[in-house]
């Protein structure tokens, strides 16, 4: 029996499939573009420098962390590039720059890095980046630009279509404050021409990415399915049958970016198809009952939040038994056991 | 869609749950298994079955005919072993198997006649009890890959009743090709082996399983359906879509039949009986020669393979010799396996004996290198997804190297084939089945405490 030194011997399986984390985080790269050009389209070149802020910020803390905690490098995987995007993709185009950088570490050391790295984080660090700057910064946060405005993101501030609906008193309709100028068109809302964070207003841009997404089996539908469904159902009843109210609360606010980008992040949602949809059915619930009843017009944040801490108990619930596991038999009342 | 408007399928095949799709790579598909010159000296492993290992009942020095039985053992799950070339007895000493145990073995030195055993003639059969013995004389093991003694399998428990036989020619792994080959070229031998088995075994319904990038097979088996034993007793080709693992016995039985086999049980408890293709046409071939199973039809390919083909060799062959007979190494090979990709093992190099249930000798140059950097896991489910056992890979990953047996308990981990699928998607790069076969080993040790 001769060893032959140039043979590899490893277990089984000897075949790989082509995908690697690096390739999912460049797939969400690429989902997250036509949101990100329609952002500088917008909103103009400012958000360039946002954008690069974060993800700058995003892979030093990344870098800095990773050394000071002895741990292998995680940079290649790209994770920290999609942190930064998105956490600026959520940001008004007019923050300042120092606090998006503070947004990025926030979300990279303190929700990333401290709690594991990369999968082990139990909320999405870009989600807690924004709301840590909501909760410091809140007229920072909250200026909001009208899209295409004249004299730079500096000049206009306005509030949000979803603000504005919020105010709804009662006796004015959807549709007379689109009559007089107040909302912008639905047309507008979905080509992103009105005042919003930087990457959620432009629907059409999103939805574009989303597809993506699905159709390289990034993400599977169940979540922003079960998501915007439930939003939608409530909105429906809540606006009485009123589809213009309807189309812009689905419109409105971060909805889309955080069904499709945010509340599909792998670490921090359920690994199977019925925590999923459980989890999207939640997280469309909070949007909803935050939208409606809170004292904020926007929710997508929080409820995205709150339903990342229920995930392992979703899983609990909802763990599947082994193939062909029977059912074990009622036990029936006053049975001994 | 043609195939399914015929009417012989009972069930459209749907797409099973979990799997992977796997490149075919049926590079061999068109050759039908060559003869090679026999081997100078065959090595024949005690152990060559899951079971007890056998016992040697010939001395060094005697000489064997063909088919000789030279080790038996009392134990019931066991099967015998006999001499696959005629020759001399040199040597009962040890030999490495491909999975690195080091089994007892007896070393049988060619005289290059192959001159049968005169005691070999054909078993009278008359009862079941009959048919049973003769198979278990016959050396028969799964020739699938697991190397189940045949005879346990067709004795079905007591208490439970089996209604259907399932005649597995799925063939998911990628490259192999011998299953496929022997439904063209000796669909006759799995006509009449259907037939034995059916008639002594009661069996009421009988399902060709095959996946559907065998249309050629197809298409032999059904004319093979329609010619069958009588109209009342047809025999039905259930077409299945490839995806891997569709031949593994839990996943073939829940989609020909739709019944699922629980954890912890045997296809028995569903009623149902499953055996490899080949299996079926040995065993019509055992009861009309009396000859025992000395040679097998194997695949051999892969990129550093010279001249892939099949081959029909004799047991205990040296790998090493087979390869030569194949062209020898095109290039220098990284990894060298002893069954498919997907569950072969790799071995440490080309001189280890040939097994009955090996089907296939793949040997890959360093181009088909397939690795990933191994990354911290990101939780995307796609173990999940992957795994037709329905299992959680990825938690079952985290408890095992934890140690944490208290939370690895429920999730089941012992229902795990080992099939691959969940390490094949991982974008992470984790070596899903060695964690799978700790988590089972830590299974086992509580098993053991308890």
């Amino acid at each position: 029996m001769t060893f032959d030194k140039k043979l590899t011997v490893s277990a089984s399986p000897h075949l790989r499939n082509g995908v690697t984390t690096t390739g999912i985080m460049l797939d969400v790269i690429i989902a997250l573009f036509p949101a990100s050009a329609a952002a500088v389209i917008l909103f103009g070149y400012r958000t360039l420098a946002v954008m690069a802020v974060t993800i700058a910020s995003a892979l030093l803390s990344e870098y800095i962390t990773v050394k000071i905690l002895k741990k292998p490098g995680t940079l290649s995987d790209l994770s920290a590039v999609v942190t930064g995007l998105i956490l600026a993709l959520n940001l008004p185009a007019s923050i300042p720059l120092w606090m998006a950088a503070i947004g990025s570490v926030v979300a990279i050391v303190v929700v990333k890095q401290f709690f594991g790295g990369l999968g082990q984080n139990y909320v999405n660090p870009a989600l807690m980046g924004r709301i840590v700057l909501f909760v410091s910064f809140p007229a920072a946060m909250s200026k909001w630009t009208n899209a295409l405005a004249q004299g730079g993101v500096e000049a206009v501030t306005t509030a949000t279509p979803l603000a504005l609906l919020k105010d709804l008193g009662a006796g004015t309709s959807v549709s007379e404050l689109t009559a007089a100028g107040s909302l912008p068109g639905l047309w507008q809302m979905f080509c992103g021409v009105r005042p919003g964070s930087m990457g959620e207003v432009c629907i059409a841009a999103l939805l574009f990415g989303g597809l993506y997404l699905l159709v390289r089996k990034v993400i599977s539908p169940a979540i922003p399915f079960a998501y915007i469904g439930t939003v939608a159902l409530i909105m429906l009843i809540a606006g009485k049958g009123d589809l213009n109210f309807l189309a812009y609360e689905i419109m409105g606010g971060g909805l889309i970016l955080g069904a499709f980008f945010m509340a599909t992040d792998y670490a921090t949602s359920p690994a199977n198809t019925k925590g999923r949809i459980i989890f999207g059915i939640g997280c469309g619930i909070i949007t909803s009952v935050i939208r409606l009843f809170a004292n904020m017009p926007e929710g997508v944040s929080f409820s995205i939040l709150l339903m990342n801490i229920l995930v392992p108990h979703i899983e609990r619930i909802t763990a599947v038994k082994p193939f062909g596991t029977l059912k074990e038999p009622k036990k029936k009342k006053g049975e001994a056991k | 869609m043609s195939l399914k408007r015929t009417g012989v399928i009972r069930k459209a095949a749907a797409k099973p749950r979990g799997g992977v799709a796997v490149a075919h790579h049926k590079n061999t598909a068109d050759m039908p298994a060559e003869r090679l010159p026999a081997p100078p000296t065959v090595i024949l492993p005690m152990q060559q079955h899951i079971g007890a290992p056998c016992e040697p009942v010939v001395k060094v020095g005697d000489t064997v005919g063909l088919g000789q039985l030279i080790a038996d053992s009392e134990r019931p799950v066991s099967a015998p072993i006999h001499a696959s070339v005629s020759g001399k007895v040199t040597a009962i000493g040890e030999t490495p198997l491909p999975n690195g145990v080091i089994s007892p073995s007896i070393t049988i030195e060619s005289d290059g006649e192959m001159r049968l055993f005169e005691g070999i003639a054909p078993p009278k059969i008359e009862t079941k009890e009959d048919f049973i013995k003769a198979v278990r004389d016959s050396g028969l093991v799964g020739l699938g890959g697991a190397g189940f003694p045949a005879h346990i399998k067709l004795n079905t428990p007591p208490g439970k009743e089996v209604d259907t036989l399932i005649v597995n020619v799925a063939e998911c792994e990628p490259f192999i090709t011998v299953d496929y080959r022997e439904c063209l070229d000796n669909s006759w031998d799995v006509l009449s082996g259907i037939c034995t088995i059916r008639e002594f075994l009661g069996i009421k319904n009988v399902i060709i399983a095959i996946e559907d990038n065998k249309p050629l097979a197809v298409e032999e088996l059904k004319k093979l359906a329609a010619n069958s034993c009588n109209a009342k007793q047809n025999i039905q080709v259930t077409v299945l879509k490839s995806r891997y693992p569709q031949g593994a016995e839990k996943v073939i039985i829940h989609a020909v039949t739709g019944r699922k086999v629980p954890p912890g049980k045997l296809p028995a408890d569903a009623g149902c009986l499953v055996m490899n293709v080949a299996s079926v046409a040995f065993v019509a071939r055992y009861l009309k020669s009396g000859k025992p199973l000395t040679s097998r039809s194997l695949t051999v390919d892969g990129s550093a393979i010279a001249e892939p083909k099949n081959v029909r060799v004799p047991i205990g062959t040296d790998i090493g010799y087979i390869i030569e007979h194949c062209g020898g190494f095109k290039t220098d090979p990284y990894k060298l396996l002893m069954g498919g990709p997907m569950m072969g093992l790799a071995l440490i190099g080309p001189n280890i004996p040939l097994l009955k249930q090996n089907n296939a000798i793949l040997a890959f140059s360093a181009n088909d290198r397939r690795t990933k950097t191994e990354r911290p896991c990101i939780r995307c489910g796609r173990c999940v997804k992957a795994c037709p056992m329905l299992l959680t890979p990825f938690a079952i990953a985290r408890f095992a190297r934890t140690d944490n047996f208290e939370k690895l308990e429920p999730l089941g981990a012992t229902a795990c084939m080992e099939c691959g699928c969940c390490a094949y998607a991982c974008p992470s790069g984790i070596p899903l089945v060695q964690y799978m076969r700790l988590a089972k080993s830590m299974h086992s040790e509580q098993e053991a405490k308890k």
